[in-house]
């Protein structure tokens, strides 16, 4: 206990003397922390420097291997540092789909060729990496996908289209998961490549959502060559690498959506609906909002206790999925919220005023988060049948 | 202090299941509601607490108890809500004792405490005084009478307090209902001269009373703390009750549950089991995130109040709205669920459903603490 008290007291002085004050306030829009790879633009100098030291610590990625260029920490210690930059407001130094989805993925099924060469890349946010998973017509029945991906002796040849590729017109590379066998049962001809998004015969055209955001592309493909050195995991395997990858990005959509500064959502609607000897004026919203914030709170410890549990080894495998069903739904809610308590004000969709539509153009964002990643009713399939033993499911 | 039980703990949690599985089982809470004991609960079952140490588990060991933490009694109410056990563990080793070992004087703990640990006294406290929990509102009186003071008013459904040896009333020695200051906290004889217990049988067969107060003698030595200032210490101890009833709640609700899910696996409609519909599924399926979600609630206002007691307010007030909520869905959706089944009295199903509507309301439900949870965070 002794050395972890050590260590939390040079974690707080190192953030204290590295951490720029402009990287300790809230986050306004997504640009505010960076995403990395070839085409980033850092915002600031700021944002550039905080990068650049976190690196040098291998804190972009605390918890993954030295070796590989993460920071080596045990849980606990990654745990101190979360708590640490919580607590000073630091905000997150790099959030990429390499460091949440692909990094452990490789981790565990990368060769160590494969490791070497992409991790410290991810570690240092050099690439930018997007997922190719869905296609239009394979959404919640994600294994019925057709990209096909046929052999050619020395390398592969890739056709098709995925939907819902998150900033795929702004990453470098693509992990994406292929047909390689077109004649066996639909999890079993599955395989998991990367290749470069510059490769000749890729292209993306964003889709503009409800929000009037494009964080999503549809992305073709059409005679991409790709290494056979690429594969990651076994040939028609990949449907394992899939599934272990998709409760990562369970747990980081999961966590989602909670409040950029420290203030409860109640005194946030204070400044709108007005307070009557300190309650809230609308008292039919004040209990929503309580009820909410009760389910915030208890859903926080839940994620606490889920990684203690899996610290000891007592977390079921399937548990991103109460995460992932849970937070989203959550997070919807409290996007309702705060449209409720914005009233008028919060349908505006353009000006300085609304900071162009801002609050509307979040809560329209947040209805995607039960959708993407699996919807909220395949979690609670997977619950059924894997948590709960239910028959037939 | 991670978020899960330590070896100890778990040791403590599959004992209790084994004894209580095995000695207070349904079956159990049955028998004493069939032949309308008297007691309302089995004074042997008790002793065997004693003997296990419960009734002094958060009793200090240099007053013959176990010294244990509110996680350990926690552990041992979720079993108890397992197996639907009426006993004195709540109203007397966690409520009382906690009001006598965090306020009471040397005197009063040295008097008191080891004759709980050694299952002699039965104590409880008393707090309610109208239909919906609402501890500043109390007008019962304690008026000042030669060196000490006279108690007058009614308490309502004071946990066992048709049994009890030993009332902790709370009583207001100043200001007006809806203060939180002059109010004081008095351990009485229940055997006093002007104090009337009228037994009132509720719906889940446990052990509450009316308790009248007519011009009850209190001397200063009968004061638990300080006069005119019991809020704090009532705080903090209806914070222990409320996380214990959570955790009973998390037992009551978790059981339900496995026996519904069970059921689901059992029975056959339209030469399929039921438990193959997607409807029932998927309501299954969002009640186990609804009770693990609740659960973690629990373990962390239960932990709160071991490491910081004085700041345990709002967690316990997640926990217990949180449990009344979820668990009040685990009753309504196992009873619907097993279908006619469910309804009879023959099954055990909807004792559960019982139990736990009266835990939910005791001592705060989830509006109480919703706006309780609004008003620490100033809205």
């Amino acid at each position: 206990m002794d050395n972890l008290e050590t260590f939390r007291k040079d974690t707080r002085a190192w953030l204290e003397a590295n951490c720029p004050p402009e990287m300790r306030r809230p986050m306004l829009t997504e640009e505010d922390t960076c995403a990395g790879g070839r085409h980033w633009v850092f915002q600031s100098d700021a944002q550039r420097v905080w990068l650049e030291r976190m690196v040098e610590k291998g804190w972009t990625v605390p918890e993954w291997p030295r070796e590989y260029g993460g920071g080596g920490l045990t849980r606990d210690e990654a745990k101190i540092l979360r708590q640490e930059m919580s607590a000073l407001n630091c905000r997150s130094p790099l959030n990429s789909f390499g460091i949440s989805m692909l990094g452990p993925a490789l981790l565990k099924y990368g060769s160590e060729e494969q490791k070497r060469e992409y991790l410290p890349k991810i570690v240092r946010g050099e690439i930018r990496w997007c997922q190719g998973y869905s296609e239009p017509g394979s959404g919640s029945d994600l294994a019925s996908l057709q990209t096909r991906a046929e052999d050619k002796g020395d390398h592969f040849l890739v056709n098709g289209s995925k939907i819902w590729t998150t900033a795929a017109d702004k990453s470098d590379w693509i992990f994406c998961l292929v047909r390689t066998d077109p004649n066996a049962p639909k999890h079993e001809g599955i395989s998991f490549l990367l290749f470069d998004m510059e490769s000749p015969g890729v292209s993306t055209k964003p889709i503009v959502l409800i929000s009037g955001a494009s964080p999503f592309c549809q992305t073709f493909f059409d005679d991409v060559l790709v290494p056979k050195a690429n594969l990651v995991g076994k040939l028609n395997k990949g449907w394992d690498v899939a599934k272990y990858l998709l409760t990562h990005e369970r747990d980081m959509i999961g966590g989602m959506g909670r409040n950029a500064d420290n203030r409860s959502l109640g005194q946030i609607a204070g400044e709108t609906v007005g307070t009557d000897n300190g309650i809230l004026a609308d008292t039919m919203l004040r209990g929503q909002i309580a009820a909410y914030e009760i389910d915030a709170l208890a859903f926080r410890f839940t994620m606490e206790r889920v990684g203690d549990m899996a610290k000891v080894g007592q977390a079921h495998p399937a548990v991103s999925s109460l995460l992932k069903y849970y937070g989203t739904e959550l997070n919807k809610r409290r996007m309702a919220l705060v449209m409720s308590a914005g009233g008028l004000d919060a349908l505006e969709w353009e000006g300085e005023r609304s900071r162009e539509g801002r609050t509307a153009r979040a809560w329209l964002r947040s209805k995607g988060n039960s959708i993407e990643g699996g919807t909220s009713e395949i979690q609670l399939n997977i619950i059924a049948k894997r948590i709960l033993g239910l028959p037939g499911a | 202090m991670a978020l899960v039980l330590n070896d100890e703990q778990t040791m403590l949690r599959d004992n209790a299941r084994g004894f209580l599985g095995k000695n207070a089982p349904i079956a159990h809470l049955r028998a004493l509601r069939d032949k309308r004991d008297a007691d309302g609960f089995s004074r042997a079952l008790w002793k065997d607490f004693v003997e296990m140490g419960w009734a002094g588990i958060l009793v200090p060991q240099e007053y013959d108890g176990l010294g244990l933490g509110y996680v350990e009694a926690g552990v041992v109410m979720e079993e108890l809500g397992r197996t639907l056990t009426p006993s004195p563990f709540l109203s007397t080793a966690v409520v009382a004792a906690t009001a006598i070992a965090r306020a009471g004087s040397a005197q009063q703990k040295k008097n008191y405490l080891p004759r709980i640990a050694a299952g002699d006294l039965i104590a409880t406290l008393a707090v309610d005084e109208t239909a919906k929990h609402h501890p500043e509102a109390t007008a019962m009186t304690a008026t000042r009478a030669g060196n000490g003071f006279k108690l007058r008013g009614a308490k309502t459904f004071v946990l066992d307090g048709h049994v009890a040896n030993l009332l902790i009333a709370v009583a207001r020695s100043a200001g007006k209902p809806g203060d939180t200051n002059g109010l004081t906290l008095f351990a009485v004889d229940a055997s006093a001269r002007g104090i009337r217990a009228e037994r009132t049988p509720t719906v889940d067969t446990h052990n509450a009373a009316r308790i009248t107060f007519e011009d009850v003698n209190a001397g200063a030595d009968n004061v638990i703390g300080k006069i005119g200032a019991a809020w704090d210490v009532l705080e903090g101890v209806l914070n222990v009750g409320r996380a214990a009833l959570a955790a009973e709640m998390v037992g009551a609700s978790e059981e339900a549950f496995s026996r519904t899910t069970a059921y689901l696996g059992e029975r056959k409609q339209f030469g399929r089991l039921i438990g193959e519909f997607q409807a029932l599924q998927h309501r299954a399926a969002h009640l186990y995130c609804e009770l693990e979600v609740t659960r973690s609630a629990v373990l962390k206002a239960l932990q709160t109040l071991d490491e910081s007691f004085d700041r345990a307010g709002a967690i316990v007030s997640v926990a217990k709205a949180r449990t009344g909520l979820s668990a009040t869905l685990a009753a309504n959706e196992a009873v619907q669920m097993h279908g006619g089944i469910g309804m009879t009295d023959e099954f055990d199903i909807g004792l559960f459903m019982k139990r736990v509507r009266v835990c939910a309301e005791l001592f705060g439900d989830a509006n109480f603490h919703a706006d309780r949870l609004a008003r620490l965070n100033r809205y």
